[in-house]
Order: C-alpha cells, then structure tokens, then sequence
C-alpha cells in the first residue's frame, strides 16, 4: 500500500502494515481500555482546552484503578517501600520500627542490598516464603511450599504465562479455556492472542452470577467437539459481576476438573474485597485440599493474587503471584526457565507483596494505624457496593444484583427496541451506543456488557464503585436520569 | 555487584512512593521537584495507580526532551515514545507485531551473532524464522554490511526477512558502532525494506576513547529526508545499565519512528492488555533523562557519582582486556563499551571430544569446570552465537576493580591448567597404561 506525498510521488510502502501484522493481535480486544475510554481521554482533553460541555470532568469509572479515585494508599505500605528506595532514611526517627525492619529484612534478600538488582526469576526467596506463610494463615494451616509460589508483574502476567504453557495442538486438538461469561477481558484477549479456543460458560444473572455445574458440562460437551478442553479459568469474587462462589459451588468445580482432567486456574486477586455479610471467600486452594488426598494430589490448579485491589489499591506497582499446585516437576522447570528470559517481576512490586503478605502483627508500632486505614477501606467499598445496588435498583429498567465482592457493579439495562436499532445501523453493540451517549452527556465513562460478554439480547454496563462516596452517589443519579431520557427519546 | 545507586534517583523514587517525605528537609529541593512533576501525573498523586497504557505523559515528554538533547536537535514526539516493563518487553512488543505468515512467508528476523538471547528467545517463542548475521570477531566484532547482505539473499529462500535486530553497543561482544557503519546499515535496510530495532541500552556505556555513541535515530537523520522519512525505526533504552544500574526497577522505554498510525495504535491496543508498566520504574526512568541540571543543587553529587560509576567501568574493562589478552589461549577484543567481555578461548581437541561425549557444548564444559573449580560463573559462548569451531565465554566487568583483579587471575590459572590436563601429550596414566 503506498501513500501519495506532495510532490505527487508515489512514497515507499510500509514495511509493517495492519495487513502483515501479526494477524492475532489484531483480533485482540480489551474493553477495559477500549474506544470508550480513548474517547473519554479525548473528551477531557476538550474541556483542558476549554471546549463547553455538560459537564465539567471525566469521572473514569470503567477501570478499578483505586488509588486515582482518590483512595489514599496505606501508610506502612508506603513507609517500608521508601526505606528500601532510599536506605538513608532507616537513620531517620520519623519511621517506625517495625517498617525499618522489614526493609531491612527485604534488602538483605536483594543482591548488594538494593532493590537495582534483578532478583531470581521467581521472586527473591525471602518473600517467596512470606506468601507461603500466609497462604498457611489464610487457609487454616494447609501447607504451603515456597517453591510453588511465583512472583509475577501484576496478576495479568502470571496468567498469561501458565496460559502460555497451556496452549499447544492444532484444529480439533487445539487447547480450549473454559471462561466465565461475562469474563474479565484479560482472559480473551489472552487466548486470542496465543490462538487458544475459548470456551464460554454462562454466569447465571438471575442467581446472583452464580456458576451451574450443569452450565459447565454443556460448554464441555459443546466444547469437545472442535477442540481439547484442558483448562478451566474462574474468577473469585468475580469480575466484572462481583459474584462470591459458595463453599459448596467452588466444590462442585474441583469435582468437575477432577472428572473431567482439565487444569483449574482461580483468579483470586479480590479475595480481600468480600462485603456481603451472607457471603466468605473460600481459597480454592484451601478447599481442594479439605477435599481429600484424592483431589489436593491430583488436581492441578493455579491460584493468582495481585497487589492492585482489596484494600492496597495498588495498581501502578504491577506486583502479584501465583501459586502451582500438583504441576508436574519437568513443566515447572519449563515455567521456571520461561520467566527467566524475562528476568524478574519489578522489585519494588515484590516488597509491596511482601508487606501484604507480612504486615504489622498486633504486637507492633505501626498495627493500630495500618488496621484503622485497611478497615476505612474496606468499610468505605462495603458502603459503596450497598449504594450502588440500591441506587441503581431504583431506577426503571436498570434491575442490579447486589455487589457480594470485588470492586464492580454489572447492571443490567433494559434498552428500547429503537436504540438497539440505531445501534446495529451504526455497526455498534447497543450497550456500547448507550454508554457512548452517557459519556458524551454526562461525562461518565463506563464499560459497556459487550466488552465482558453477556447472554444474547441483555445489555449491561461495568461500572467501579471506587469513587469517593459522594461522587458515586451523583454519579449513580445522573446514570439514573440518563437512563429515564434515554428510554424516552428512543421509545 | 556492589555498584551503589545514584543517590538523586533514589530520593526521587522515595519521595514518589511517600510523599510526605516533601516536607522533610532531608531531602533536596530538585529531587522534590521532579517528584511533584512525576506525582502530578499519576492518578490520584499516587505511584499507586495505573498509569495511561504508553506511560505517564510528562515522562513521555522528558523522554522526548532527553532524545531531542542527546541527538542534538533530531526532533522527538513524545507520541512516538512508549515507556516499558525493561527494555526487553518493548522489544518482545515489537516483535510480535512483526511476526506473520506462515511457511516461506514466515516473518525471518535478522540478528546478531553473537546475540543478547533474549532475541533468539523471543523468536523461539513466537515462532519466528532466526536469521543470523556474523560479526566480524577478528574486526573487534564490526558488522559488515555485506554479511548482512549475504545472509538476507539467503533467508529470503525460506522465510520472508522482515525485521534487523542491532545491539549497539553490542551485547555480549561490546563493540561499538561507528557511524559509517551504522549509516550502511540503514541503507541496507532501506534498500531491503527492512524493519529496523536498534537496542541501545548501553548508550551511556562506551568505554573507548576513538570510540563514541551514534543512536541510529540520529545517523538516520542526517542521511536526509528520503531516509529519516521512511525507514521503520524502533529504538529501545532501559534503566538496567548506563551509569544508574536499576535492573529491578525494570524501567525502559522505546520510540517508535515511521511506524504505520494503524499499526501503532494497533500496538498501543495490545500494551492495554497489560494495563501499563511499572510506575517506579517510569519515574525511574525520569529522573535518567531529567537529571540535575549544572544549576540545581543535586548536580555536583550526581555528577560526582555518574563520572565514579562510568570511570571505575571504563577502567575495569581496559584491566579485563589486558589480563585475559595476557593468558596464552585467551584472545580478547577491546571492550569499546556496555559490560562484559567475550574473549574466545582455545578448548584443546580432547576437551572438545569429552564436552561431545556428555553432549555438551565444549564451552559448557569449560565453563562448568571453571564454576565448580573456582566459583566463578561465566556464561558460556554457545548460549549467545559463535562461528562454527569457536568458543567463547561471557563475563561481566562488573564486580569491583580489587575482585576483578583476582577473579581475572583465577580464570587465568584456571585456562592454564584445563590446557594442561588436556594437552596433546599423553598423561602419566596412559603412559603407564602402556608400560604395562
């Protein structure tokens, strides 16, 4: 393809177009940071410039990004990880001790004492062990072995990676990863981009998102026909629906694999923001394990945690872990030596997931403060996620179900025949037409169903419950007044 | 090794991660400065937050200053600059872009022999077509336009060579490019249409006293418009070396020029799937292309400091070179630049049989051998490239001057004694062997 300049020559064509590119990153897609928000990007660039609008900011509510909507990070967090940037201040008396201790601890784990230095591929050792220990004290006591666990930049990378070694085959033998619908998009894009089938199993919406094992054996079935189900990926508390699995389902699904021999990965990054009285986490993990010598030796799972959500908000670091359980030996060399060519996750990240995994224990300076902030957090999200159910619940043909976990609310909305009309002429999902619309009149950027995926014919939006609670509570009103203009002006 | 940090970074990084420390009069105002810059584009102030999918953009913007600076007056658009987890994810990025095809089609990516194997990685990964290029050791490892030339017309008869990989200064063999050099390598791939990655994390590490850094961003400008305008240019830069050493902080970035406004958006697309590189290491990052100016406070220090760490390098590895050039076996080139040493190594005929009969690369052997002999770990020349027939080993220059200093001896009384024990003559065992 070659471009005309000026002067009328024909220029060169390009070495790399949109025509010999990798043909799978083109079909990659990720709503998250999809068109809505680079026109969202563009609309406050707008007002910076001083263009007139309905409104005077961008409330980014598509992205559960914390800490940018004004959640404030937790002090001890922020203390010990200046002590490891910057050494000199373990001479100043303005940092507790406790903090001053673990950066010491972190940086004698750290090659010349400094978080410059690339760590062991896995993750320094150290705190490789603290996340162990934790497992432990989170799940009841059931072992866990250092050597199991990986640290990663960011959950996302982890994933990714045991996705990676997942995939192999082609045609009808070609991987197939069963995924919830509606998923968090990290999982398909991931697929499509190694070129793995994906599998869809639909949450039941009027069950609270639950999962039906029955639902599972259909998309297997279905599945087994034009591919080789090995994985099965879940999200717990879910994203974007917030659902909390009971104790009960989470063992139907360990059943499942077993019977089925397919790999289980449990994406636990908000095991931390659980706010439904009726609801509790329960770690795959800690239940498989009090299933039995039958399943904790033979189901192999991988289990992710992250440090961007519960009540640390902290994205910006890309820190997280996973942990393998019953991963054959020869495959977790290959793990070992994959990550490797990447040399090591952020170090910065690592000290961040070590203080996660090791804060202050009761006994120390900094408990009091440190409990106070991370029970402010996690009570502020409760109150939103009650809010936003009953707000949104309040408006005809929004119907919400309530927000058990994570940081996210997935409505339901009902749209006039007309929209969804208009919307398909302009070649656009209905929802994403509604949440174009709602961006442009109120400013507020949400993330429409399609991009998470959703039964045929319902339409949603994502929306965070991060904003402070005020703002959520105008925020909530005005999608409820859109939503009433909306019905009316294509009724 | 025991390098320190670069005082000036580190305080920045500190007040970023806690911000109360702006109130502390422990700390400089430039360093606070820079930090208020930094934290003002973060969400919600906080390192803590995603930032956009390219990076912050008043880093992006420094970057663009740096670049603009360094290339003496080249123009940079911070557009065109992407921040990254380590240079080495902005070069898998790129990679995978490129890579297409299928069969005789299949995207062929041109790198260097020896090579950083985060490339031949990458290309394993993705199922790209290696194509190599030799360097020229007995040239202190010059790249010569007509072995590239060479190996293209050859590779083109099984894969469709899209893409040409260049790591200057060079990585392990540390050569550094001269500019004639650097501008027939554009010409080439000008003429070939050729996708140009040029890896230059070790711009600030050249060593040489004839020797000096030429980003090929600049070369490219100054052969004309007819080239600056077209050829596909991705240059990357991390924080892992230069003068800061920040490995952990995995902080990079790279600027993309000519790229197709489809393909680029195409690829901010798939940096989205990762949300964004890791915040510290952006600031990182800023405080390597933004730092202390001759009138800031923070200036003499850092200077101070920048000219001990690049020195003491420049030092060490003149010292590297004369040692190993001192052992009869040992044959190594000036190190113009980067960090390490790659001499090559004569392994005598019945080492090279023992390494063949363990399955073994003769380097590996030797290398294995030095490790449990002498504690000291080298890379061993079969995992970067070498000319059939040769081998090699990759060390760093980076331990202190004193530890150099002995580790070189040990590695000489080491080569010594495997040339002895597998010398041509026979051993006293086989000579009694047959006496009896």
């Amino acid at each position: 393809m070659s471009q005309q300049r000026e002067n009328g020559v024909p220029a060169r064509g390009k070495v790399l177009t949109v025509d010999n590119m990798n043909p799978y990153v083109k079909r990659v897609e990720y709503a998250v940071r999809g068109p809505i928000v680079q026109r969202a990007v563009q609309i406050e660039k707008e007002l910076r410039e001083g263009v007139k609008k309905p409104f005077t900011e961008v409330i980014k509510a598509n992205i559960g990004d914390a800490h940018a909507m004004g959640q404030k990070p937790i002090t001890f967090l922020r203390q010990v990880l200046a002590l490891c940037s910057y050494p000199e201040l373990l001479k100043d008396n303005k940092f507790p001790e406790d903090a001053k201790k673990r950066a010491q601890r972190i940086l004698q784990a750290c090659g010349g004492q400094s978080i410059g230095s690339y760590s062991a591929s896995q993750g320094i050792e150290c705190i490789r062990e603290d996340v162990a220990r934790y497992i432990e004290k989170r799940d009841g006591g059931i072992p866990s072995n250092s050597d199991d666990i990986y640290l990663s930049t960011g959950a996302s990378d982890a994933i990714v990676t045991m996705l990676k070694l997942l995939v192999a085959g082609e045609g009808r033998d070609r991987t197939g990863v069963m995924i919830p619908i509606p998923q968090y998009p990290l999982y398909s894009a991931a697929l499509t981009d190694l070129g793995a089938v994906q599998i869809n199993y639909y949450l039941d919406e009027d069950k609270c998102w639950s999962l039906d094992i029955s639902e599972l054996r259909r998309a297997l079935a279905a599945a087994r026909k034009h591919c080789n189900p090995r994985v099965l990926c879940i999200i717990n508390p879910g994203n974007p629906t917030g659902q909390v699995q009971s104790r009960q389902c989470i063992e139907d699904v360990i059943r499942f694999i077993k019977e089925e021999d397919l790999f289980l990965m449990a994406d636990e990054v908000y095991q931390d923001n659980v706010y439904a009285e009726s609801s509790k986490f329960h770690s795959f993990k800690k239940v498989l394990f009090e299933m039995g010598p039958e399943f904790s030796s033979t189901v192999e799972l991988a289990s992710f945690h992250s440090t961007s959500k519960c009540y640390m908000g902290e994205c910006g670091f890309r820190a997280g872990y996973m942990e393998v359980i019953n991963l054959d030996p020869e495959v977790k060399a290959q793990l070992t030596k994959l990550v490797s060519v990447r040399l090591c996750p952020p170090v910065p990240g690592q000290a961040l997931l070590d203080l996660v995994v090791n804060p202050p224990q009761p006994d120390e300076p900094s408990y009091a403060t440190f409990t106070q902030e991370q029970t402010l957090v996690l009570k502020d999200l409760a109150e939103k996620a009650k809010l936003t159910e009953q707000i949104l619940n309040t408006v005809p043909g929004i119907t919400c179900n309530p927000v058990q976990g994570a940081m996210y609310t997935f409505p339901r909305i009902t749209l006039p025949q007309k929209a969804i009309d208009h919307a398909k002429e302009e070649g656009q999902a209905p929802d994403m037409f509604y949440c174009l619309k709602l961006l442009e009149e109120t400013g507020i950027c949400l993330v429409p169903g399609s991009g998470f995926g959703q039964r045929d014919g319902t339409h949603h939006f994502r929306m965070t419950i991060l904003p402070p609670a005020e703002k959520l509570k105008v925020v909530l009103e005005k999608i409820g007044e859109f939503h009433q203009r909306f019905t009316l002006e294509f009724s | 090794m025991g390098q320190q940090p670069i005082t000036f970074v580190r305080q920045v990084v500190a007040l970023c991660c806690f911000p109360e420390l702006l109130d502390s009069p422990g700390f400089p105002d430039d360093a606070k400065q820079r930090a208020q810059r930094i934290l003002q584009g973060c969400g919600g102030r906080s390192l803590g937050s995603y930032s956009a999918s390219q990076g912050v953009e008043c880093i992006r913007q420094d970057i663009a200053a740096y670049i603009q600076q360094r290339d003496q007056g080249v123009p940079a658009d911070w557009d065109n600059v992407f921040l990254t987890t380590g240079a080495s994810d902005g070069i898998m990025s790129i990679l995978k872009l490129l890579v297409s095809g299928q069969g005789e089609s299949r995207t062929g990516v041109m790198i260097p022999i020896p090579q950083y194997p985060l490339y031949s990685a990458a290309i394993s990964e993705l199922e790209a077509v290696q194509v190599n290029y030799y360097l020229d050791e007995d040239e202190c490892w010059a790249l010569d336009v007509r072995e590239l030339q060479q190996r293209y017309q050859d590779a083109k008869q099984h894969c469709q060579p899209r893409v040409l990989c260049i790591i200057n200064p060079g990585n392990p063999t540390g050569q550094v490019q001269d500019k004639k050099c650097i501008e027939e390598v554009l010409h080439f791939a000008y003429e070939e249409n050729l996708f140009v990655m040029s890896d230059e994390v070790y711009q600030d590490n050249v060593y040489s006293p004839d020797c000096q850094f030429h980003s090929f961003k600049k070369v490219l400008y100054e052969m004309g418009p007819e080239y600056f305008n077209s050829v596909e240019l991705a240059s990357f830069h991390s924080t892992s070396k230069g003068y800061t050493g920040e490995c952990g902080f995995r902080g990079g970035y790279m600027e993309v020029l000519n790229m197709d406004p489809e393909v680029k958006a195409q690829l901010v697309k798939m940096l989205s799937v990762r949300l964004c590189p890791p915040v510290s290491g952006q600031a990182a990052m800023d405080v390597i292309v933004n730092p202390p100016k001759p009138h800031e406070p923070s200036y003499a220090q850092f200077t101070k400091e920048k000219n001990l760490v690049l020195d003491a390098l420049a030092q060490k590895a003149k010292m590297t070179e004369e040692i190993l050039n001192s052992v009869p076996g040992i044959k190594c080139n000036p190190v113009q630049g980067a960090m390490y040493a790659f001499p090559q190594i004569f392994i005598p005929p019945r080492a090279i049989q023992e390494a063949q009969a363990l399955s073994m690369a003769p380097d590996m052997l030797y290398c294995l051998r030095l490790l449990e002999e002498t504690g000291i770990c080298v890379v061993p020349g079969s995992g970067f490239g070498q000319r059939e027939g040769t081998f090699h080993f990759r060390m760093t220059i980076l331990p202190s001057t004193e530890k150099l200093k002995i580790l070189l001896t040990k590695v000489k009384d080491f080569h010594l004694k495997f040339l002895q024990e597998y010398s041509a003559q026979e051993t006293t065992q086989e000579n009694q062997h047959r006496e009896t």
